[in-house]
């Protein structure tokens, strides 16, 4: 199959092959959590809730007192790929992706500000098409900024792949099944600094740069966009504060 | 819009919306030039030796924000003060809580700050009156002050050297809270006053406008000194068995939705604005129910806009 276009150059959903999908957030979504969001990439679309910082509830899971414990927990809803399908709580592919935004996230908290406690980070995928990790951990971020939590620097997330001997930036679901190469970055945006790349498959030392590059300008881009909704949401609350 | 779900039909929107603006327009410009969102650079003067608070941290030398608020300078010290954000406990804070546990000596409070609070069986009054070492037996009998999932009143005493936060509760005024409605509302929406406890005589109601967010709307409950003789104390309960009036129920209900509209609408919740908008409310016949209903909330958020104006041209013409 092709996925870009020999003679326009455009891709099966009619992008570019440097071009992202539509992006769209919205904060303060869920009413009874400390932060919430809503993010969309395309058809990908995922909702988050922050609890915390609060009580530890399970002491024999605090490590260090001195610092906060993060806990992330990765669902996906039933209706949100094309077969609906039950899925187990604890399978393989929720139970790594919770760990990865665990971790992605818990790099940018100042966990240290926050001692005695743990912050809650729930994610769910409402409608999943392709660059769910990515989108997990865009939505993770605005819902823990508007919790209020400190953070060093905005954690973004976008994903790159490289099909048709072209590289491609935020694959969806037709072209992340293809079997190619598909690579998940995640930065620190100001601080420019790397703190999640995952690959599946292979791909020459070479290409990898430049769909690394792709993905990184990729994760600026949606920085930018989730800077703006979070300045947008501050002025509006002062605002209305009076 | 954040917490507002609201169906509105399209005048509305278009009033709610016309509201909204004339907010934004009165609003100080410096407001907008001084919020900042995580990972913003904080223009500062380089050359004075400036003081870093809350919510900076040091990067490249820079100045940099780790939350999303509103960047606030006193002499040299430069903070963000955030906005939806949990509770920050000061010292002498007057909170209301809920009582989550009882541990040996003491009560665990949900306060809607990081941690429970503690509140120590020696930092509060006993219900008898005097003043006397805590025995054993009164630490049997601590369920019959307060059990789990009482609404309490308390103070902020301090924090103790392993981080915890203990309450105290010395006087007639704090203590348990009883028939009435606990709201819990963002914490940077009550502002620290030198009164937060508030009895409003016109609707037999007591307001309490808790540091930490949580507002108890209740009926009015005399504090009675400690020098009282028994007969007043078969009177207290034979009060106690008595029911609180259907009118003061309703005025109770008709106040925790003033407060639960001012705090969707995201408006700093002061005892002025919350009688102002349940007055309102009885003056324009709407229902109690009704006060949930979108016609109110833009009707109070056109009020508000209309107040904050005239406050404004006030100020002008004074100068």
């Amino acid at each position: 199959m092709e996925y870009v276009n020999p003679l326009t150059g455009f891709r099966v959903d009619g992008r570019r092959p440097n071009e992202m999908r539509q992006l769209k957030g919205e904060v303060g979504v869920v009413s009874r959590a400390d932060g919430s969001a809503l993010f969309e990439m395309g058809n990908t679309r995922v909702i988050a809730a922050v609890y915390g910082p609060r009580e530890v509830q399970n002491r024999s899971q605090q490590v260090n007192s001195k610092e906060a414990l993060v806990r992330c927990e990765y669902r996906m809803a039933e209706f949100s790929t094309g077969d609906r399908r039950r899925k187990p709580k604890g399978d393989r592919r929720s139970t790594e992706i919770s760990l990865v935004i665990r971790q992605t996230m818990e790099a940018s908290i100042l966990t240290h500000l926050m001692p005695h406690s743990q912050i809650d980070i729930f994610v769910q995928v409402l409608q999943a098409d392709g660059g769910t990790r990515s989108a997990c951990i865009n939505a993770a971020t605005l819902a823990l900024a508007d919790a209020g939590i400190p953070m060093r620097d905005i954690v973004t997330s976008c994903s790159a792949g490289y099909l048709c001997s072209s590289p491609l930036l935020d694959l969806n679901y037709i072209e992340d099944s293809a079997g190619g190469p598909d690579v998940t970055v995640g930065i620190l945006a100001k601080m420019d600094k790397v703190t999640l790349l995952q690959m599946d498959a292979k791909l020459p030392m070479d290409t990898f740069e430049t769909v690394m590059e792709l993905a990184i300008e990729g994760c600026k881009a949606i920085a930018t966009y989730i800077r703006e909704i979070l300045l947008e949401n501050t002025k509006q609350l002062e605002y209305r504060r009076g | 819009m954040r917490d507002l779900h609201l169906p509105l039909n399209q005048t509305q929107r278009v009033r709610l919306e016309a509201a909204l603006h004339e907010l934004q327009s009165l609003a100080p410009a410096a407001a907008s030039a001084a919020s900042v969102t995580v990972a913003d650079n904080i223009p500062v003067n380089q050359e004075d030796n400036i003081l870093k608070g809350h919510g900076t941290s040091d990067h490249d030398g820079e100045v940099v924000a780790t939350l999303c608020g509103v960047v606030e300078r006193v002499n040299k010290l430069v903070y963000v003060r955030t906005l939806r954000a949990r509770y920050k406990p000061e010292v002498g804070d007057i909170i209301v809580g809920r009582v989550i546990e009882i541990a040996p000596k003491r009560w665990r409070l949900e306060i809607n700050f990081s941690q429970d609070a503690v509140l120590m069986l020696s930092s509060m009054n006993l219900p008898d009156g005097i003043q006397r070492r805590r025995t054993a037996v009164d630490e049997l009998n601590m369920r019959s002050i307060f059990e789990e999932n009482d609404v309490v009143c308390a103070e902020v005493r301090g924090f103790q050297h392993d981080g915890s936060l203990h309450l105290q509760a010395r006087s007639q005024k704090y203590g348990k809270l009883q028939r009435g409605q606990l709201l819990t509302v963002p914490a940077y929406l009550v502002k620290r006053r030198k009164q937060h406890f508030h009895h409003l005589e016109q609707y037999d109601v007591d307001l309490i406008l808790g540091c930490n967010g949580f507002v108890w709307v209740g009926q009015h409950v005399l504090v009675r000194e400690n020098t009282e003789s028994k007969e007043d104390k078969q009177k207290l309960s034979d009060e106690v068995d008595t029911f609180t009036p259907i009118e003061t129920r309703k005025h109770i209900c008709r106040l925790a939705n003033a407060v639960r509209v001012l705090s969707a609408l995201g408006f700093t919740l002061t005892i002025e604005l919350i009688i102002q908008t349940a007055e309102a409310s009885l003056s324009s016949n709407v229902e109690i129910n009704d006060m949930l209903g979108a016609e109110f909330y833009v009707q109070t958020a056109e009020r508000e806009a209309r107040r904050r104006a005239d406050l404004l041209r006030k100020k002008n013409g004074a100068r």
